[in-house]
């Protein structure tokens, strides 16, 4: 009695069906974290409630999610259509850094001469354009040199936090930091508005759902989009229709790099107000985004969602930091595991498994 | 003046030999088609299992082991996404170095600070060991090392004369061709993944238990990425693993020498990342075809399937 398993590929796949099997695969993520938390001695009901009541469960908890749902949601926007173009841009980290010191300069620097209107205007673009440069870079390494643009992203990273670091100890470091690896305060000028109560620096939320809407509709309405649409689902068909892959490249990853940059503006001017080490001010958005975008399936609408879902844990793993003295890479354990399971989950969704009992494959009786 | 280039070229080859092991690794990986981006996260498992087990048992070798173990173990998540499941590769491996990282660190979290009584000491080669300068730079090291040595040889032997060798690398470049022949692509890719998993692993014991005594978060540091930059540098060949790899160790050490020149630490901190991308740009000026990439790296297989 060997049950038979047949693997067959699936003819239709209907959104009901998209839902299920994401609903599930994140289920089945979830029990298999707090099966990693069971072996390490840590209690998963409490952990996961911890979690769920961190981020969903109070005022705080909900604000503090939307406060980091903000550079989720761009980042994540920027590289589901990075990904889209087949474009694995795992250096998001370093092009929100980039964008926050371009932003700071502007700001340190003209921010005492200019209102508010202004300052802030021009601090966004130039984390724009900053992060938008760092992120040509690997685009054309990868189009003159052939370069795996996962490698080269990645050494930038490593790069560009480095060279923030040199230059909050340097050149740029504050004269009224007491000595502190900081720079000084930005003028008040050139400081986001919050809402009261709150960390949530709403002209980055809403430069943030800008973004996603402006994305959206040039993937799903223009030529442009279209063309990005094809060579993520048939590259060969992309060849054959003369789409311009290097092309196509560069404008992704200005676009890419750009989101990213401002993502970095907003956690400078809205948060901290002065640039600090790397890893305060961006405590691995780059890398959490690129789960937002795989679940969000590289919708930009569904980035929205997903960026919510993932602030969520962030927060929710915050707490259990705090509760339970875990170190603050335990959310990578979220972020890996969760991700394993997505991808497992597109298999299934692609394929029908069935079961056949009691048959031998060529349809005789099983000779028990 | 012979002290210091004594020093400086054991050193060289101290920091390069975690990046050699790692190298050798993903070389055997790629070669089947698989592309492997989990190094990191795989290093940092070896690195608290290795940690961790010689901190109990006091036995280097019995942590050496628990590493090697743990990184195949934790490779088997990268196996059955991308050879079972046929999903894709960058994601699953990214998937993997997430979830290397976010274990070791929290494995590793009551043993941070925390010290092991001894790590693997230096080992003189009788005789060997005696040659003037060469012999105190090749013969006076960690017992990695040599092990680092005789496991790049022995993969390259593997993989060019035996006929295992042909059949993984006839995996990469033409899996159909090679199931028609009747040999199993993905018992080849597992089996490929799991040994590149298990030099993961010893690269990471090698820094946990060898490299250092302390456990400190992080202590992979991006050796895992610089793997896979080097793995395009070696041209898929262990031979050439082992030049990239101890260029690669100098570099690190420059980064002590030439901090007394009044050189900012963060900028010379650069060094290794800035090097690999240099490195790359030497190898793409190349022709693109003569690098020797495994025809069918990175794509999925499907058994079958026309």
């Amino acid at each position: 009695m060997i049950p038979i398993i047949k693997i067959t590929n699936r003819e239709k796949i209907t959104p009901a069906h998209q839902m299920m099997t994401l609903l599930f695969s994140i289920m089945a993520g979830l029990f298999a974290i707090g099966l990693i938390f069971l072996a390490f001695g840590v209690n998963p009901v409490f952990a996961m409630m911890k979690i769920f009541t961190g981020s969903f469960g109070s005022m705080y908890g909900i604000k503090e999610t939307v406060t980091k749902a903000i550079p989720l949601i761009l980042i994540g926007v920027g590289l589901a259509i990075a990904f889209r173009a087949k474009f694995w841009n795992i250096g998001a980290e370093s092009q929100l850094l980039m964008g926050a010191i371009f932003g700071t300069w502007v700001g340190l620097n003209w921010g005492p001469h200019l209102p508010a209107p202004m300052i802030i205007p021009l601090m966004f673009l130039a984390g724009f354009i900053g992060g938008a440069l760092w992120g040509l870079i690997p685009a054309f390494l990868k189009i003159r040199f052939s370069i795996n643009e996962v490698i080269s992203t990645l050494m930038m990273n490593y790069i560009c936090a480095e060279f923030l670091t040199f230059l909050i100890v340097g050149p740029w470091k504050g004269k009224t930091k007491f000595g502190f690896p900081y720079t000084d305060d930005l003028p008040a000028s050139a400081i986001l508005g919050v809402i009261p109560g709150s960390r949530i620096h709403y002209v980055t939320l809403i430069v943030a759902l800008l973004v996603v809407f402006i994305l959206g509709v040039i993937i799903y309405k223009t030529r442009f989009g279209y063309e990005v649409r094809v060579i993520g689902e048939n590259p060969e068909a992309a060849r054959y229709a003369g789409i311009d892959f290097f092309r196509t490249t560069l404008i992704i990853m200005a676009i890419s790099g750009g989101v990213a940059g401002l993502a970095g503006v907003g956690e400078v001017a809205g948060i901290h107000h002065y640039l600090s080490y790397p890893a305060s001010i961006s405590s691995g958005y780059g890398f959490t985004a690129i789960i937002v975008a795989w679940l969000a399936k590289l919708n930009p609408f569904f980035v929205i969602v997903a960026g919510i879902f993932f602030a969520g844990i962030l927060v929710g793993g915050d707490a259990i930091q705090i509760s339970l003295g875990l170190p603050a890479a335990t959310v990578q354990i979220f972020n890996g595991t969760l991700l394993v399971f997505l991808i497992m989950g597109d298999y299934f969704l692609k394929h029908r498994i069935t079961f056949k009992n009691n048959r031998m494959p060529h349809g005789e009786p099983d000779p028990q | 003046m012979e002290d210091l280039i004594v020093s400086v070229a054991q050193r060289t080859l101290i920091a390069g030999t975690p990046l050699l092991i790692g190298t050798i690794g993903e070389v055997i990986c790629e070669r089947s088609g698989i592309l492997n981006l989990g190094v990191e996260g795989v290093m940092s498992i070896g690195a608290v299992a290795a940690f961790v087990v010689t901190f109990y048992t006091q036995n280097l070798w019995l942590g050496l082991m628990a590493a090697v173990l743990a990184g195949m173990l934790i490779s088997i998540i990268h196996a059955v996404a991308s050879v079972s499941l046929q999903s894709n590769q960058v994601v699953s491996g990214l998937a993997l170095t997430m979830l290397g990282l976010g274990i070791s660190s929290l494995a590793g979290k009551p043993y941070v600070g925390k010290s092991l009584t001894e790590k693997m000491n230096t080992v003189a080669i009788p005789f060997l060991s005696d040659i003037p300068i060469l012999g105190k730079i090749l013969f006076v090291q960690s017992p990695f090392f040599y092990m680092a040595i005789v496991l790049a040889l022995a993969a390259w032997f593997i993989l060019e004369n035996t006929e295992l060798g042909i059949k993984i690398r006839s995996t990469g470049e033409n899996p159909k061709a090679t199931e028609a022949q009747g040999i199993n692509v993905s018992l080849i890719r597992y089996g490929c993944i799991l040994v590149g998993g298990g030099f993961s692993g010893m690269a990471g014991a090698n820094l946990s238990i060898s490299y250092s005594k302390l456990w400190i978060e992080g202590m992979t540091a991006g050796r895992g990425w610089i793997v896979i930059a080097l793995t395009i540098f070696a041209l898929w060949n262990p031979m050439r693993a082992m030049i990239g790899a101890f260029l690669f160790g100098g570099i690190f050490v420059m980064q002590y020498l030439l901090q007394p020149l009044g050189i900012s630490p963060s900028l010379l901190a650069m060094l290794p990342y800035m090097a690999t991308l240099l490195v790359l740009v030497m190898i793409g000026i190349k022709d693109s075809k003569k690098l020797n990439a495994p025809a069918m790296l990175g794509e999925p297989y499907k058994r079958g399937e026309r």
